[in-house]
């Protein structure tokens, strides 16, 4: 080999040795921090597995929000008009939290069914719906509609 | 009237824009001396008409006209007028203006100092700045016209959004697009070396200037960016990995490794092909960058989809610029010379690793930006890739590239000696080492062992910066008369910013505490050895908000150091609440306070942080971008013509 050939050969080992490297890190980093997004429709028939974190949207529970006294701990229910998800989270709340309005949460089921949340999520507007919750609360009409029909023919 | 006169000023950007593009490139093609030499005043008026444009929606906001819809949508008479100015750019229509009224101030500049370049080449590279001007006035004219009217005039503007409302937020954008839209100076450098077939050490000579300026701002934006989001979103942190940051992170990561590949290009005629992708790919990114933040597709695919217009004319803008260069590429790359060889221990190596690194590292932000993205289009489910992705892939693979930044400065061009440099770097490595085993006394901290990695790096980096300047101090003290050009200086400086950059996130992320905590007025607590009283709230009147605010006194060991007043606002034209963070800075730790949720009984919950170092990590960000502006500055950029012909050294004729 001439010198001149196996210094690109070096080269491109280096490259190829460098890249596969970045590549199998990045996958498994990839993998293993996935964060999948539940509807509560999706929550309640399953979907998630207990201790697993996830994302979930949907509508503040009108009447269901109840604080602790004395301590940061609340819990609510969020709802997608279909199903609703009982949550506790300690910790501070963001500026639009309320009743009614279109939230996400992160966190993990405990054994109950309850879901423990680690962060509350709300956007910078009070019109503001996170897509997501519109998107469950429309596609579990739409499983209504379906539903409704096929038993009243 | 003024904002007819502004949009007429836009139509006619766009046809001295297409001007400039046909005189630029085909007059340079053909070498025809009268096209040319229009080339000048043509892109000059250009850009006024564009600044001009600019100026009558500035005044529209200054006036309060609720005529124009855009005014209307993010304004308020209430508004503070310095924030009527930054409301020009406070949503779509406006930051697209303010990116072509960016693009022409860079034209101006070219226009202005690219007469000593060769008259084909300075008009291809205006040509090439124009072609892109074109493509955002047509853009901006049929699908986000910032002039619209609206019949009849709303009587009040919805209001600027408060989070906007603030000085970082005011110049942020526009160092960012500086920085974006300087890489299509780049762009166009490198379109127009292929364009005339000529791409040897003097083009990259010529380039560099731009680019480093261009990498400079986009630093000292995304520097503000973080700093904004520190005390302004109310939690603290200064990096989410979100997609909007992500957006301006990838062009910075190719583009720091474009200005490497073109001081290799220049000083060794190497690395051409490489140079020429990376300032095609720095581009792009910027391009795909406006197309993250301004199409929709981030808030949801959804969004995007039902109102696509945009982001597909963004993406087809994008695919056109960038099919287009790489076809050029493809037809003019074999006609490339090879550059100079080199040795497998030689500069070349190391900033060949430099690259690779801050390649791949932008191709692992760009999977965790797209995935998601492409999941949600294709209705393959929802997820998000979070912070723990991008600092599982991140920090490994910045590791050895910050061992390499230390290096790379001793080793020669072309063949290296290895124990040259490890004498060279023995007293930085000993240090470095020191400092590292210092650290791991923090051992009760979770962590520790990512501290002591993260100092070990950081002082390595730091002193490795600093043998350079004091081995030629040394050397003019002893009377020798040595030289030291600004770009190595430069190149000092940016790299001790960097060492700063990671000593601050490593301290602020392993040594901070924060606390969130209950608190009723007469209450006080202990974090990280700073005592927090909490005196009361009490209400606050702002000029266009109404506030809460409370009132916190801090001490330590007893002596007071400050009174600390953080408030929660309530902005009733637009209906929203924001969180305002009250901070004690200091260059060695900064002690922060946000109020949570007010509780029962005037409980309020609080969170209360102690973050060490934090200001380092902007005052890394500073120091990288003076380094590049002394970079930039150097006097061998600014020879002449002449002084370049008669220098058979560098230039090499394709």
């Amino acid at each position: 080999m001439t010198p001149a050939r196996r210094r690109r050969l070096f080269i491109v080992l280096v490259v190829l040795v460098g890249v596969g490297v970045a590549a199998a890190l990045g996958l498994t980093a990839f993998r293993k921090n996935i964060l999948y997004y539940y509807t509560p429709s999706q929550v309640a028939a399953g979907a998630a597995q207990p201790g697993r974190p996830f994302r979930m949207g949907g509508l503040v529970a009108m009447g269901s929000v109840q604080r602790v006294p004395g301590t940061m701990t609340v819990h609510f229910t969020l709802t997608d008009m279909q199903k609703s998800v009982p949550i506790t989270y300690t910790g501070i709340l963001p500026d639009l939290f309320r009743e009614g309005q279109g939230i996400v949460v992160h966190g993990s089921l405990d054994g109950n069914g309850d879901l423990i949340a680690d962060e509350v999520l709300a956007k910078h507007d009070e019109k503001y719906m996170p897509p997501e919750v519109a998107a469950a609360i429309k596609k579990a009409k739409e499983q209504q509609d379906a539903s409704g029909k096929a038993t009243n023919p | 009237m003024i904002p007819e006169l502004g949009h007429l000023a836009l139509m006619l950007a766009l046809c001295l824009a297409a001007a400039q593009a046909w005189f630029g490139i085909v007059g340079g093609q053909r070498g025809d001396a009268v096209w040319m030499s229009v080339i000048r005043p043509v892109a000059t008026l250009q850009a006024l008409f564009v600044l001009s444009a600019f100026v009558a929606l500035a005044y529209s906001f200054l006036v309060s006209d609720f005529s124009v819809q855009y005014v209307a949508e993010n304004s308020n008479v209430l508004l503070p007028w310095p924030y009527k100015i930054t409301a020009v750019w406070g949503a779509h229509e406006g930051s697209l203006l303010l990116w072509v009224s960016v693009l022409g101030i860079w034209t101006l500049a070219v226009t202005w100092l690219s007469r000593h370049l060769p008259q084909e080449f300075a008009a291809r590279v205006l040509g090439v700045l124009g072609l892109i001007s074109l493509g955002f006035y047509l853009f901006m004219l049929t699908t986000s016209d910032p002039f619209t009217r609206l019949l009849p005039a709303a009587e009040q503007g919805r209001d600027l959004n408060p989070i906007l409302q603030d000085p970082a937020m005011a110049i942020h954008p526009p160092m960012l697009y500086t920085g974006y839209v300087g890489f299509s100076v780049a762009f166009a450098f490198a379109v127009a070396a292929l364009l005339g077939g000529r791409m040897d050490a003097v083009w990259a000579r010529w380039s560099r200037p731009w680019t480093l300026t261009a990498w400079l701002f986009l630093t000292f934006g995304i520097t503000l960016g973080s700093w904004w989001s520190y005390y302004v979103l109310g939690w603290g942190g200064w990096w989410f990995w979100d997609p909007v940051e992500n957006a301006s992170f990838m062009p910075w990561l190719v583009g720091t490794a474009l200005v490497h590949s073109l001081a290799v290009t220049e000083k060794r005629g190497a690395f051409k092909n490489w140079t020429v992708l990376l300032a095609i790919a720095t581009f792009s990114l910027s391009l795909l960058g406006t197309f993250l933040v301004r199409s929709g597709v981030l808030i949801s695919v959804h969004s995007f989809a039902s109102d696509p217009k945009r982001g597909i004319f963004i993406l087809a803008m994008i695919g056109v610029f960038v099919g287009a260069a790489l076809t050029l590429y493809a037809w003019r790359a074999p006609t490339l010379a090879r550059g100079g060889g080199f040795q497998p221990f030689s500069r070349e190596t190391l900033l060949l690793l430099n690259n690779i690194f801050l390649v791949v590292a932008a191709a692992s932000v760009l999977l965790g930006t797209l995935y998601p993205l492409f999941m949600d289009a294709f209705g393959l489910g929802q997820l998000s890739v979070g912070p723990p992705y991008f600092n599982a892939v991140f920090i490994p693979v910045m590791a050895p590239f910050f061992i390499l930044i230390g290096i790379g400065p001793y080793v020669r061009w072309k063949h290296g000696d290895p124990k040259t440099t490890a004498r060279t770097l023995r007293i930085a490595a000993v240090v470095a080492l020191l400092a590292g085993i210092l650290s791991l006394t923090f051992i009760h901290a979770a962590g520790f062992l990512g501290l002591a990695a993260g100092v070990l790096l950081a002082i390595w980096t730091g002193a490795s910066a600093f043998i350079e300047p004091l081995t030629r101090l040394r050397q003019r003290m002893q009377g020798r008369n040595v030289s030291f050009a600004r770009a190595t200086l430069g190149m000092c400086v940016a790299h001790f910013g960097a060492a700063l950059l990671v000593l601050g996130i490593t301290v602020t992320s392993v040594l901070g505490v924060e606390q969130d905590v209950v608190m009723r007025p007469g209450d006080s607590i202990t974090v990280a050895g700073y005592d927090f009283h909490f005196d009361g709230v009490h209400g606050v009147q702002g000029p266009n908000y109404t506030a809460t605010q409370g009132v916190f006194q801090v001490s330590k060991d007893g002596a007071p150091i400050a009174t600390l007043r953080p408030e929660k606002r309530e902005f009733a034209s637009v209906g929203n609440e924001t969180t305002e963070a009250a901070i004690e800075p200091g260059l060695f730790r900064d002690l922060y306070l946000a109020l949570g949720n007010s509780l029962d009984k005037g409980a309020w919950s609080l969170r209360v942080q102690y973050k060490p170092l934090v200001r380092f990590i902007w005052l890394g960000g500073i120091f990288m971008m003076l380094g590049g502006l002394l970079a930039a500055s150097d006097k061998r950029y600014r020879r002449s013509r002449e002084a370049e012909g008669t220098d058979p050294a560098t230039v090499e004729q394709v």
